[in-house]
């Protein structure tokens, strides 16, 4: 068990230093990199600061070292709009990203468990067929495209729902919604083949033989396990919610850490783009690493196996 | 019995309306007409998807009060035709989807082919290179790129091919791994072929079905990025006619109730996402049995 934690977390720790390695080869190999760190407009003699600055014009390896040293003391640069550190504009935002996702997941899992079930238990009949269709299109429609939708009708149309901001229940609903709606598919789908595959396992045959009623022997024994790779998807679905939340927060005006990504594109704020992207690749190696220690307390089969 | 029961519930799902016999018609008719539009774009619509009359500005599909003839779909902010646009949009989808699938394709399938047969320390610098590469979210990656290059159609096509070569890596090696172990690897080993002539070929003519039941899944998913950079304004630049810029056009509209510029692009958006993936859910039982389970 200890050894492979180590070794687990050996290897998280390799792939954040690739990741930082990729994004820092990345901006220096399409171009200029002063030209990124500056304000747009700025003179010659900035961008020679600048240059100076940040030891641009040094080997690589000294670059590198700079940028990497910088990232562990907390020093992700500072925004030109908002003329503040990066990563406390980062962590002022996390919170409602983390709102929405928690939202969406609710509602994806809501949506998805039970209509994987009734998918699984009645198999090959309409209501599989309908289930197929519903996670066919969950897969096939851009978020921001039903969240736009759901604005046209219900905040033009029907004047329900408020169409951006935050602050009350109301104005979760259509982000979370349209954010969740992909997730929902992707649940139904997992729950249906998990379903299928307990459903078929002994024990299930057995709580049948024995007498015990069909709903008995799905909501009491087949569903616990089957929930199980389900929560594990969902665990990481979260992390990966708070990334791909950036189209759907920039509709609804949420104001996450994908609508600050937005507004670093919009206002050229090039320090912010980076760090989130570090940050939020950061974010999904140290949740993977922690779903797999997790799973491999639970299951001792991982431990042995690798 | 009870075997053979279990493995048809699980690859079950058929899906009898939407197909003649076995073969996904319909989807692949949708592909097919997309394509046609594509090429054929300027023969087909009278009008430039780039330059409108500003008199004409938000007129209504023919259906509604205040469209005409002359507009079918209507016109959006600056008066441009929307049929046109969604038309000439398709080309834009089309030419970026397809080579951006095809760039990855062969990134990705190359590395996967080197990592799975080499093995050794090949295999370890390219998998964990692969394996941080998926743990960067796609769509901010795909953003991250494309604040770094700037806007521009072939940008794009770079950028979306620089972010999804990992998924067919993962795949093909895998795939490499269990055919490297087969008798008629093995016996070109022994009659003295280099390694550069098994890979190219034994091993590719092996994986090519993988890669292309992968490509047409993967079409679907870049079609959707493509349209979410385009839609942020960092995809396609304007005035050019493709579907996320569309919507981001028809967001201005929104609240006045112009429903057509929003929920026209994103129906053709999500034909060909559906097709693309109802294509290649028949591809990869077809061609593939490995991949099933995927």
């Amino acid at each position: 068990m200890k050894q492979f934690i180590v070794r687990r977390v050996g290897y998280s720790l390799l792939s954040l230093f690739l990741l930082s390695l990729i994004i820092f080869f990345f901006v220096r190999v399409t171009g200029d990199p002063t030209v990124l760190l500056v304000e747009p407009g700025a003179s010659k003699a900035d961008l020679d600061a600048i240059r100076e600055q940040f030891g641009l014009d040094r080997p690589l390896v000294v670059q590198y070292w700079h940028f990497i040293s910088s990232l562990l003391r907390g020093d992700f640069g500072q925004s030109f709009y908002y003329r503040m550190p990066v990563l406390d504009l980062y962590l002022s935002r996390l919170p409602n990203s983390l709102l929405l996702a928690v939202a969406a997941m609710t509602l994806s899992l809501l949506i998805g468990i039970p209509t994987g079930i009734i998918a699984a238990v009645r198999v090959n009949r309409w209501w599989d067929s309908a289930g197929k269709i519903f996670s066919l299109l969950g897969l096939s429609l851009p978020s921001f495209w039903v969240g736009l939708v759901m604005i046209l009708f219900f905040s033009v149309y029907l004047g329900w729902l408020p169409s951006s901001g935050s602050g009350t229940v109301l104005h979760i609903i259509m982000p979370a919604f349209a954010l969740g709606w992909y997730f929902a598919a992707a649940h139904m789908r997992l729950t249906r083949s998990s379903m299928l595959e307990v459903l078929g396992s002994e024990y299930v045959k057995l709580a049948r033989l024995k007498g015990l009623p069909e709903a008995l022997v799905i909501t009491k024994h087949a569903f616990k396990n089957a929930l199980i790779p389900v929560l594990t998807l969902a665990g990481i679905n979260l992390v990966i919610m708070v990334n791909v939340a950036v189209v759907v927060e920039m509709v609804f005006a949420w104001p996450g850490v994908g609508r600050l990504l937005y507004e670093g594109i919009a206002f050229r704020d090039f320090p912010v783009v980076q760090a989130i992207v570090l940050l939020n690749g950061a974010m999904i190696v140290i949740v993977s690493l922690l779903v797999d220690i997790l799973y491999a307390v639970i299951d001792p089969r991982i431990r042995y196996g690798r | 019995m009870n075997g053979s029961r279990a493995a048809t519930l699980t690859t079950g799902w058929r899906f009898a309306a939407l197909r003649i016999g076995d073969f996904p018609l319909i989807p692949t008719a949708i592909l097919v007409g997309l394509a046609l539009l594509a090429i054929f774009a300027n023969v087909i619509t009278p009008y430039d998807p780039e330059v409108g009359t500003l008199g004409d500005r938000f007129r209504p599909p023919f259906w509604q009060a205040g469209g005409s003839e002359a507009h079918l779909l209507g016109t959006d902010h600056l008066g441009r035709d929307v049929l046109a646009r969604l038309i000439f949009g398709a080309r834009v989808s089309i030419v970026v989807g397809f080579t951006a699938v095809i760039f990855a394709g062969v990134v990705g399938t190359a590395l996967g082919i080197l990592s799975g047969y080499l093995g050794g320390w090949v295999d370890q610098v390219i998998m964990r290179i692969t394996d941080t590469w998926l743990a960067l979210p796609a769509l901010t990656f795909a953003i991250f790129l494309a604040a770094i290059v700037g806007p521009s159609q072939w940008n794009v096509v770079m950028i979306l091919g620089a972010v999804y070569w990992t998924r067919y890596a993962r795949v093909i090696r895998g795939e490499v791994l269990s055919l490297r172990e087969r008798d008629f690897v093995r016996l070109a080993i022994v009659a003295g072929c280099s390694k550069r002539t098994i890979m190219k070929n034994h091993i590719l003519p092996n994986v090519l079905n993988s890669a292309v039941v992968l490509g047409t899944l993967m079409l679907g998913v870049v079609v959707v990025t493509e349209a979410a950079l385009s839609f942020l304004g960092i995809g396609v630049p304007p005035p050019k006619p493709a579907w996320g810029l569309m919507l981001a056009d028809g967001k201005k509209g929104l609240m006045a109730g112009y429903w057509w510029l929003t929920v026209l692009p994103g129906c053709c958006i999500m034909l060909m996402v559906l097709s693309a993936n109802l294509l290649g859910d028949w591809l990869r039982v077809k061609l593939d049995p490995q991949l099933r389970q995927l």
